[in-house]
């Protein structure tokens, strides 16, 4: 019934931006948030319904940096990698994590979706850098071990979870 | 404004309707080089190369800029010849460097302009990362390894066709002008006709060549090789043997045909004559009925791609008749084998044709009988030009020959279909003549020539009024499409070509860039109508011959079998089902479709309801349900399938009903 839900937000996305062209940057955002990715169909419908080409839909989704078309894991880690952050380390820090999650070269989620990680250009929280965003949330002054804790608890938080979830 | 004068070079120039300095400086006879500026198209001011010196205003693009009067302005400064040299050598640097295995060598522009600013070595290294050429389409090869970015196939896609098949994606130095999703071009809404081709300044988009196929054949004795010619390439192909535009080469060109070794020169003006019995005929038919008006003309295979994918409550209104290019190749599969003493299969249909689309409609599946092919290879006018150049024929120098016999005779009615206006005329002549069954003397009808891409006549004949629309450009398809939807207009008859202008601007004739060339190619087609010795399709003695001996009545049986076709909507991009929600295994498959028309329906609401019903009833696990992007009988929309069942109109309760049907009605 999840997938269901979510298409029916589409469609409340859709009718909210008045079916407007115009409108498709904010209906890519909010799809965006409720997918956590830009699924294909999905823009090929959202263009349909907004009676432009899905070429044109794909070149807006492939042009800013914000929009991804490939799924994200459901912790995503962005890196800052400013100017301040990178003088301070910042690339250490993705190594680190990069290791930690067991990457190999050219993958930036783990293989359980559970993390994806990225770096940013500036996350305009240079007073504490180096800094990371895990979805929503801050982590400034990072070292290595400091990163490693936190995807240790994450996923002790996750295992948890499941583990309640199974119990009800 | 206007006779104000702008000083270019030193010289007064005055403004006469000049919307920015590029025209005027073109007037004033300097070739200010350019990629994205086309007059037919959205300014664009990508490329830099029209860059000018403005006295008070510095360096400004001249596309861009409007003229204003006692404007100063250089084109020649020596900032502006190194500044121009850099771009080209920039655009070199990150392009494929085989130019003399490119197809668009020595008409491609970037070698032309390298070769005109004197660049005789790129200071800058090659950053060209190789990426691979899309050559799955029939009909255009993409390769982005030459594409410079300066947008004109993505802003003729959209802005002059209404189809927006490629477009820019991903940025800097990543861009690309790519179809959606970067799938293959077979797989998207693209309808074949080429523009994109015509327009792309380098290599980056060009027809897809079949000559190797064709020598082959030529070369294989086991096989008859006969050729047809379109209308349009008649007018055309002397250009790429410095010709002008709307010399008529017919007679050259079957006697290059000749020299290369085809066996037998045909002509599709004939099956064009043909087609205007049995178009016209049914025309009669359908008016006189008031049987699905307006009749639209079905000879452009890229307008039928696009009724087919956006329009498919029309489709039906689409003549069933064949093209000329498909008629011909049943015909001669179906005649020549006992004419010539041969197998079916040992004779290849080859058609040279000015267009790219004509490659996509030989290979639909319906052209086809006991697994034959009816038209076996599609070479555009440009192809054809390469093969005489290739086997060395001196083209101006060719003594004219004659085409063969009896498809190789026709009036000037089947001459015309190559441009804009022309199938009109062509029915008209007949039509006039069979509905107040007299002879008439004179058979111009001028009012539904011209140029622009929207042209109406109404048209009195034997006492009935006619009103007629005579459309080029699948964008002013559209407009007209959707104000006879809206009920804003009524025609009897409309006639669509793809290509503004009609098959003379087709996308496989020889790379052109001024429009005057296409005017020329039209009249070159009007005055081959007037120096043949009939003008009226229904006159054509062969076409009477072959009705008697072979075909029976016109719109008769066999006629049916052998010349009409009927046509089914498509998807314009294949495998984006959108599954909503996934049962068990052995579940049973909902789709409905969100094609722009049932969408409209309201196959939203219809999808809600279905979902709610299956919540309620607890049938999650049983059913799968998918959002399809168009599927069948869209003018019967709301569509939905359920197994195998297509239910149209339907409502919430019919798909309510049909799911019980099905055995899902309970837990």
């Amino acid at each position: 019934m999840e997938t269901i839900r979510k298409f029916e937000r589409v469609f409340e996305i859709i009718d909210q931006n008045q079916r407007s062209a115009a409108r498709l940057i904010p209906i890519l955002q909010a799809v965006q948030a409720e997918y956590r990715y830009l699924p294909e169909e999905i823009l090929a419908f959202v263009a349909t319904s907004l009676g432009i080409s899905p070429a044109s839909v794909f070149g807006v989704a492939t042009f800013y940096s914000l929009f991804t078309l490939k799924p994200k894991g459901k912790y995503l880690i962005r890196v800052c990698n400013g100017t301040a952050c990178h003088v301070k380390g910042s690339m250490g820090l993705y190594g680190a994590i990069v290791k930690k999650l067991e990457l190999k070269d050219g993958e930036d989620s783990t293989s359980d979706m559970l993390f994806t990680v990225e770096t940013v250009n500036c996350l305009g929280a240079c007073g504490l850098s180096p800094a990371m965003v895990v979805n929503d949330e801050v982590y400034g002054q990072l070292t290595p071990q400091r990163v490693s804790d936190i995807i240790d608890e994450i996923v002790l938080r996750e295992a948890h979870n499941e583990s309640d979830a199974h119990g009800a | 404004m206007n006779g104000a004068l702008v000083f270019i070079d030193n010289k007064e120039i005055p403004i006469e309707n000049e919307q920015n300095l590029l025209e005027l400086i073109r007037k004033a006879r300097i070739d200010l080089p350019t990629f994205c500026y086309h007059s037919e198209l959205s300014i664009y001011g990508a490329c830099r190369l029209c860059m000018v010196h403005v006295e008070g205003m510095g360096l400004v693009p001249a596309c861009s800029t409007p003229p204003a009067p006692e404007m100063k302005v250089s084109t020649n400064t020596g900032e502006i010849r190194k500044m121009r040299k850099i771009i080209v050598e920039l655009l070199l640097a990150n392009h494929s460097q085989n130019c003399p295995t490119c197809q668009k060598s020595t008409t491609c522009q970037l070698q032309a302009l390298a070769k005109r600013l004197g660049i005789t070595k790129v200071r800058f290294k090659n950053q060209l990362k190789e990426m691979p050429a899309d050559e799955s389409s029939p009909s255009i090869v993409r390769d982005p390894n030459k594409c410079v970015l300066c947008g004109d196939c993505v802003r003729i896609c959209s802005e002059v066709q209404s189809v927006g098949a490629i477009d820019f994606a991903y940025r800097g130095a990543q861009t690309v002008v790519i179809p959606s999703f970067g799938k293959a071009l077979d797989q998207v809404e693209c309808v074949n006709c080429g523009q994109c081709a015509r327009i792309c300044p380098t290599g980056a988009l060009t027809p897809k060549s079949e000559v190797d196929e064709v020598w082959k054949a030529i070369h294989d004795p086991s096989k008859v090789v006969v050729a047809q010619v379109a209308p349009a390439v008649r007018v055309a192909i002397g250009e790429m043997f410095g010709l002008p535009p709307g010399t008529t080469t017919a007679g050259q060109i079957a006697a290059a045909l000749k020299a290369i070794g085809f066996d037998k020169i045909y002509d599709t003006s004939f099956t064009a004559d043909l087609t205007v019995l049995e178009e016209s005929n049914e025309f009669i038919k359908r008016v006189t009925a008031g049987d699905r008006i307006p009749q639209f003309t079905s000879c452009c295979p890229a307008w039928v791609k696009f009724v087919e994918q956006y329009y498919p409550e029309f489709l039906n209104h689409l003549s069933s008749c064949r093209s000329p290019q498909q008629m011909f190749g049943a015909l001669a599969k179906e005649m020549l084998a006992s004419e010539l003493k041969v197998n079916r299969e040992d004779i290849v249909v080859v058609s040279i044709m000015p267009c790219t689309a004509k490659k996509f409609e030989a290979k639909r599946p319906e052209f086809e009988s006991d697994g034959v092919r009816d038209v076996d290879q599609v070479l555009t006018t440009q192809e054809l030009g390469r093969m005489i150049e290739e086997a060395g024929l001196h083209f101006k120098e060719l003594g004219p020959e004659s085409f063969h016999m009896p498809f190789g005779f026709k009036t000037g009615a089947g001459v015309i279909f190559g441009n804009s206006g022309g199938v009109s005329e062509a029915v008209l002549r007949y039509v006039s003549e069979k509905l107040t069954g007299q002879k008439h003397d004179a058979y111009e009808f001028t009012s539904v020539r011209g140029e622009e891409g929207i042209r109406e006549a109404k048209l009195s004949v034997a006492g009935k009024e006619f009103t007629l629309a005579v459309v080029s450009g699948l964008g002013n398809a559209r407009k007209v499409l959707e104000n006879i939807q809206s009920g804003k207009v009524h025609y009897d008859l409309v006639e669509v070509m793809a290509c503004p202008g009609g098959c003379i601007g087709g996308a496989g004739q020889p790379v052109f860039s001024d429009p005057l060339v296409k005017r020329q190619r039209t009249k070159g087609l009007y005055e081959s109508d007037r120096m043949l010795e009939l003008h009226k399709s229904q006159d054509n003695p062969y076409i009477t011959e072959l009705y008697d001996t072979f075909l029976g009545d016109v719109g008769g049986h066999k006629a049916h079998e052998l010349l009409h076709t009927s046509y089914s909507s498509r998807k314009r991009i294949l495998d984006e089902d959108l599954d909503i929600s996934s049962g068990a295994e052995k579940s049973i498959d909902i789709s409905v479709c969100f094609g722009t028309s049932c969408f409209l329906k309201g196959s939203q609401k219809l999808l809600r309801d279905i979902l709610e019903h299956i919540n309620v009833k607890g049938l999650d696990d049983r059913v799968n349900v998918r959002a399809s992007f168009c599927f069948e009988k869209c003018d019967k929309g709301p569509t939905i399938k359920i197994g195998s069942r297509i239910i149209e109109g339907c409502t919430t309760e019919k798909a309510i009903e049909a799911i019980k049907r099905e055995g899902l009605n309970l837990p």
